[in-house]
Order: structure tokens, then sequence, then C-alpha cells
């Protein structure tokens, strides 16, 4: 980048000869740089200090053995010390492939991979439905959208609450199929119930965030292309197909990424619904959430195990997916 | 038995919502820019029935709230006949709610304002400057996203210890500014981006410098942005639990959130005062959101199509 600026730098000096010399060019870009620096550095700060030492200190324990038992605690004025030991990449091979890892690891990690997938699916889906929906000229499109960002504006605490409340045996929702001469799940203990619960809870969650960026996105898509579209002879479906979702790529790639990361990492949502109870419903990070502090003693080299192997995860998945929007000439950065 | 009857129930209730903007299309093609009755029909159909179904446990909460009984929920249809506000009155009067209520407008008000000004200098300058390190820099902002936040809180804490920070309104403000910073410098570099590059250098040419073209000419601009990131800020900190109960330590200092678990033990879980609670809770958080939400579409557009 600065190689280029400085070749044709050089050659603007040829012809035009108001044009600032090379010492005060790169000095120019000194100071440009230093002011880049000063407004990046406070954001650099705080996220060394509380994401990139954690991350250090992380990686650390997953080499030993850490528990609440041997990690060094003050206990009144007495300091008792670290008693951990270093055990290399013994945890990772444990939480991999040890003894009923199949039990402890990889269902949990199908049902995270199977939970990311559907909620992300419907996340979009819905909400470019409702997008679509609201983009038309339609009368009290305003309220419309106001209520449906009703689920976005409240904490989410306070509707998980809510929701337990209406999945409870005899709540809202059971009475309501009752009466409809349904079945009624045991939405909070049978296992199959409690995952389904999550998906539709956490559905609920995430549809408004989808649903906004979206229409912003619709939004920003020419009416010219649809008329010429028109003009064409092109179907409903076929405007939607080459129109619509092309319009929509750049919004689609980024919103789909931020969604799969915080679906991935969807903590407040299936702890608060179903507690520490329901271990078939656990993703892998309230599952190491619940080595590090839900049990005695503290896993702590587990969880943290856990940890980095949920974000190695990610990483190279993230990796993946900004190369396949490469190749389809689509960046999300 | 129970588990094969619930998948289909679920299907369709929300199978429909995503079909039928597609097929309620055909009946446009006919009529050139006008939708037939119908499809407008159609469309205010799913419309009402989608806002029903996203108001509905909000409004649920609310009329368990009413119930002035801690069995209440168990029975909502007897809360009819008996409803009252005695619950907000208790929980107003008689619990630490105030105290915990200005804390946690101290706290989601601080991390507002720290987060979203380091946010904005930071999206300002990838966004307008190119330096070395901007891409390192726009990866490790994206990946910081990816952290499992729960499985951080340990570390986080002797963090915390050592600097002092324990136990503190600053404490929790940073931790908070270091997990909403990342997304928000993400969103706002998306809008800057849309700020035209001549307003930056007609400031430059009258004088100002790059701080002050930001200041004076850029922030005002990207106002819509900045309230889509300060409503971000603002609700995350407001709703945030883990942290909060882990960082904090004395009763006077937490926030509503950690103050309504410790509700909980301490009522032996009276239901009813915990939804009043929770409705004072969401209250302030809705009005806030429904003051930006006026720019919500413009800013986040701009920053999810553009970023």
């Amino acid at each position: 980048m600065t190689v280029a600026v400085q070749g044709t730098a050089g050659q603007g000096g040829r012809d035009r000869g108001s044009r600032p010399g090379p010492v005060q060019r790169l000095k120019l870009s000194y100071s440009k740089y230093w002011y880049a620096y000063a407004m990046a550095a406070p954001v650099v700060i705080v996220l060394g200090l509380l994401v990139a030492y954690p991350l250090g200190r992380g990686i650390y324990l997953t080499l030993t053995d850490a528990t609440s038992l041997n990690v060094g605690h003050t206990v009144g004025v007495n300091h008792i010390p670290d008693t951990f030991k270093f055990v290399g990449l013994h945890n990772y091979q444990d939480v991999l492939f040890g003894p009923g890892s199949y039990d402890r690891f990889w269902s949990h990690f199908g049902w995270t991979v199977m939970w990311t997938a559907l909620c992300v699916v419907l996340h979009y889906s819905l909400g470019l439905g409702l997008a679509m929906l609201l983009n038309q000229k339609l009368r009290g499109r305003t309220f419309y959208r106001m209520m449906l960002i009703v689920p976005w504006a409240v904490p989410t605490f306070v509707t998980v609450f809510s929701w337990r409340l209406m999945l409870a045996d005899g709540g809202l929702v059971n009475s309501v199929l009752g009466s409809l001469h349904l079945g009624q799940p045991g939405w909070l203990s049978d296992p199959l119930a409690q995952k389904a619960a999550a998906i539709l809870v956490n559905t609920w969650c995430g549809v408004p965030f989808m649903m906004v960026s979206l229409l912003g996105g619709l939004q920003s898509i020419p009416a010219e292309l649809y008329e010429a579209a028109e003009m064409d002879g092109a179907t409903a479906w076929q405007r939607f197909r080459h129109v619509t979702l092309p319009g929509l790529r750049s919004v689609s790639s980024t919103v789909v990424l931020l969604g799969i990361i915080w679906t991935f990492n969807q903590f407040v949502i299936i702890f608060l619904l179903f507690g520490q109870n329901a271990p078939d419903v656990q993703i892998l990070v309230t599952w190491a959430y619940r080595l590090g502090f839900g049990q005695q003693p503290r896993d702590y080299a587990q969880s943290a195990t856990y940890g980095i192997i949920l974000l190695s995860i990610l990483i190279v998945f993230t990796a993946f997916y900004q190369r396949w929007l490469k190749r389809n000439d689509q960046a999300a950065i | 038995m129970s588990t094969t009857a619930d998948l289909p129930t679920q299907g369709t209730s929300t199978a429909p919502r995503a079909q039928r903007p597609i097929a309620a299309r055909p009946a446009r093609v006919r009529r050139r820019g006008q939708s037939s009755r119908t499809a407008t029909a159609l469309s205010h159909g799913v419309l009402v029935l989608a806002s029903l179904i996203a108001v509905l446990p909000v409004l649920y909460i609310f009329f368990i709230s009413l119930g002035p009984d801690k069995m209440d929920y168990l029975h909502p249809g007897q809360i009819l006949g008996k409803a009252t506000l005695a619950n907000f009155g208790k929980v107003l009067g008689q619990t630490d709610f105030l105290t915990w209520f200005l804390n946690s407008i101290l706290v989601a008000g601080g991390t507002c304002i720290v987060g979203v000004l380091i946010a904005a200098s930071t999206g300002y300058a990838v966004s307008r400057m190119r330096f070395p390190g901007l891409r390192p820099l726009m990866w490790s902002l994206l990946v910081t996203q990816m952290f499992p936040i729960a499985v951080l809180i340990v570390p986080m804490y002797y963090i915390m210890a050592n600097l002092g920070l324990l136990d503190s309104y600053g404490g929790l403000i940073l931790v908070y500014a270091s997990t909403v910073v990342p997304y928000c410098a993400w969103l706002l570099k998306g809008y800057f981006d849309t700020i035209p590059v001549e307003i930056d250098e007609a400031g430059r040419v009258d004088g100002l410098s790059p701080f002050g073209a930001f200041w004076r000419l850029i922030l005002p601009l990207a106002r819509p942005g900045l309230a889509v990131a300060a409503f971000y800020t603002f609700l995350t900190a407001w709703a945030e639990v883990p942290f909060a109960s882990t960082f904090l330590l004395s009763s006077g200092k937490y926030t509503l959130a950690v103050g309504l678990t410790t509700f909980v033990s301490q009522y032996e879980s009276q239901w009813n005062l915990m939804a009043a609670t929770s409705v004072l809770i969401a209250l302030p958080a809705s009005a806030f959101f429904y003051l930006v939400q006026k720019h919500l579409v413009t800013g986040l557009t701009a920053g999810a199509a553009k970023s």
C-alpha cells in the first residue's frame, strides 16, 4: 500500500512541481500512522488486557491438571501456592479421544452443530420473510416493525424467564396444545422436547436482528432492478432468486457469519432455560461452564481445554467461510 | 409419544411465516407495481400473527406479575379475578431495587459512553486510514467475537483481583467494554465507510487535525450509527448476568440482573415478585430502545451491509 502511494507520488512530482517531495510525504504518512495507532490504541489495550491475557492463561491452563483443589488461593492472610502439574497435551487427548469422550464431547459437539445450523437457518429464513413483508407498501408497517422488534428490545433473561413459565408443565403453551387436543410434551424435562424448546426460544430471540438487518439490505436494492426484471417477464421466484438474493449478498454474508458465531456460543438461553440439570441439551459452551463452575471440584483445566477447542473450531470455520466468500467475490470483512 | 407429537406442531407454527412471502408474490405478477387484495390481506395476516408471537412472552410476564400470590403462575386463569399492582409496590418499597436500579444505570451508561467512544475511534481508524497492522486488527476484532465468554470468566477474575478492580463499577464497565467494543467497532467502521472521504479532506484543508475532523465532522454525521452502537452497548450491559454476578461482591453494588438472582434465594423464589422485577427491568431498556429505533434501520444497514 505505502509503496504504491510513494510510487505515484514520485511520478506526480515530476509532472507537477507543487506536490510535496518524498521526505515530506514520508512525514505525512508517519503522522497519518501515528493518528491511526493513537485511535486504535484504546481497543488494543482493553482487548489485550482483558481478552488476550486471559486467552494466554487459558492456553497455559489447558496444559496443566489445574482444578479448584490445587490452584493457589488466599485464605485470610495465608497464601496457598499453586500445586498443579504440567501435563502437556493430555487434556486435549482426553477430551477428544479419551475414555467416554463420546458422551462428554462428541455428543455435545453434534448437538451444538445441529443447534447452530437449525437456529441460523430459522433466523435467516424467518427474518428474510418478515423483512420482505415489511418492505412492501403496507398500511401500519411501522407499527408491525415496532412490534416485531420487541424480542430484541427486552433483555434476554427477562424473556427467557417468561418462556420458562410458558413452557412449564401446565403452562400457557401446553394449555393451548391441550385445548387443541394435541400432545403436551414436557418442554423442560423430556430430552427431545428440551431441544425443540431451546431452538424455539433462541429463534424467537434472534429473528429481530436478522429481520432489521435484512430489511435495511432490501431497502438498499434499487427499485429499477425489479422494474427491469418485471419488464423482461421474470416471475416472482426469478426476481427473488436473481435480484433480491444477490442484492442482499453483502448483508447476508455478514449477518450469517455473526449469527453462526453468536449461536454457537449462545450461553444465556440454555443456561437460564434449563439450569445445570439437563445434560442432553447442553451445548459445548454451557458444558464447559459446567465443568469450570457447576461442579465440585471445579475442573479449570478441562474447562479451559473446551474453551480453546471451541475457539479453534470457530476460527477454522471462519477462515473457510471467508475463503468461500472470496471465491464468490464477496468479502465479509 | 410426546416426542413425535411436538415436532410437527412446531413445524406448522413456524413454516408458513417463512414461505408466505414467496407464495404471496405470484399474485403481484398480473398487476404491475400493485399487490392484489388477497396478497395484501395475507401479508397483514402473517404480520399480525408474527407480531402476536413476538409480543406474547412479554405480555405474559407482565400478566403473571399482576398475580398477588407466589404460586399464581401455575394457574394463570385465576389471576384475572384478583389482578393487582401490589407486587410492584412491594419490589419498589421493600427491597434494594432502587439502589440496584441506580447501579445499573451507572454501569450501563458508563459502558455506553466508554464503549462507544473507543469503538468509534477504532472504527474511524480502520475505516479511513491504511496502516500496517490493519488486517490483523480487523481479524482480532472478529476473533474476539468468537470467545466463549463463559470460559474467560476465571482468568478475568484473577486479572480484576490483581488490578484491584473487583467489586467496582469501573472494572465491570471495562469488562463490558471488552465484550461490546469489537462488534461496535465493526458496525461503526461500516457506517463511517458510507460517509464520503471528501468531508474529511475538506476539514483537513480548513486546518483540522485528523482528530478534529473525526470529532467535529464525522461523529455528528454518524449519529444514527452511534445511536445503534449506544443502544447495543446499553442493552448488553443492562441485561448481563454472568460477569456481574461474578465480579460484584457487595449487595450495595449489585446491578439489577444480579439483584434479581439474589432475590430468588432470599425470598424462596416468589415468582410473582420476580415477574414484577423483570417487568421493571425491561421497561427502561425498551424505552431506550424505542428512543433510538428511528435510527436503527439506517444505522444497522450501513453497518451490516458495508462492513
